[in-house]
């Protein structure tokens, strides 16, 4: 791990001075990083629905703080998966990108619809949309 | 080509919308709609995570909400499992792999639903 780490004053435990991180603390870090990890080496996905939940029930975050460090976390791992994907010969790079850039836009747009729709009908459409994908899957 | 850059539309919109990682979108995205293997497809999402993921994370930052030293910390460590996890991906069968995607599909699609039922 590097030293030379600044923390945000309201992450340090004391928040009069700027401590290190409590060992402990540094752990469960730890911890939420690997098993994020591991769970976005398995399936290819970001880790969110582990780490978001670790942070929130572990570490003491909000949603909101628990969503947006997981991003920037997830940011990392995905790119080290990829890259070690890369090595297994899977990863087909001009497809990612043909995904990954059209999609930022797609989330932007996904969060200002978010904000005008009606959530609880979407989240059952959305269900019933990955459910079909599930079994999609195991016809495959 | 159509057909990748509709599955990052799409997926993108998706997931803005119901505040998931795109991941769980184009796997199966690129599975179903461009054959690729589920291996290929687990690759290919990682990499299209990345933008997409470093996008919000900035978008979040702005607002001061993004914890960086330890968001820098969880990125570090995990270091650790994604080398775990990409090797026992890449033990697994793709016929395995495709149907353990399917019980995680399942299991996102059982949580949206008991959300649903909460905020009622």
């Amino acid at each position: 791990m590097p030293p030379s780490f600044q923390l945000p004053s309201s992450v340090a435990s004391d928040p009069g001075s700027p401590a290190p991180v409590a060992r402990d603390r540094i752990l469960k870090l730890g911890v939420v990083g690997v098993a994020g990890g591991f769970f976005s080496g398995v399936f290819g996905v970001g880790g969110g629905s582990v780490i978001v939940p670790l942070l929130v029930l572990w570490l003491g975050y909000n949603q909101l703080e628990a969503a947006a460090t997981s991003l920037a976390a997830i940011a990392l791992i995905a790119a080290f998966a990829a890259a070690l994907q890369g090595i297994y010969g899977n990863l087909r790079f001009a497809d990612g990108l043909l995904v990954g850039v059209p999609a930022m836009g797609g989330v932007m747009i996904g969060a200002w619809l978010a904000r005008r729709l009606p959530h609880g009908t979407l989240g059952l459409i959305f269900a019933a949309v990955l459910l079909a994908a599930a079994i999609e899957l195991v016809l495959q | 080509m159509i057909g990748v850059i509709a599955i990052g539309v799409a997926g993108g919109v998706i997931a803005g919308l119901m505040g998931v990682g795109g991941g769980v979108l184009f796997v199966p995205g690129l599975v179903i709609f461009v054959s690729l293997s589920q291996h290929e497809a687990e690759a290919t999402s990682l990499l299209a995570i990345v933008p997409v993921a470093a996008l919000g994370a900035y978008s979040h930052d702005r607002h001061q909400n993004v914890r960086r030293g330890e968001a820098l910390r969880v990125g570090l460590f995990a270091l650790a499992g994604v080398a775990g996890g990409v090797a026992l991906a890449n033990a697994l069968s793709g016929a395995v792999l495709r149907v353990a995607f399917a019980a995680l599909l399942v299991l996102v699609a059982a949580q949206m639903v008991r959300d649903v039922i909460r905020q009622r």
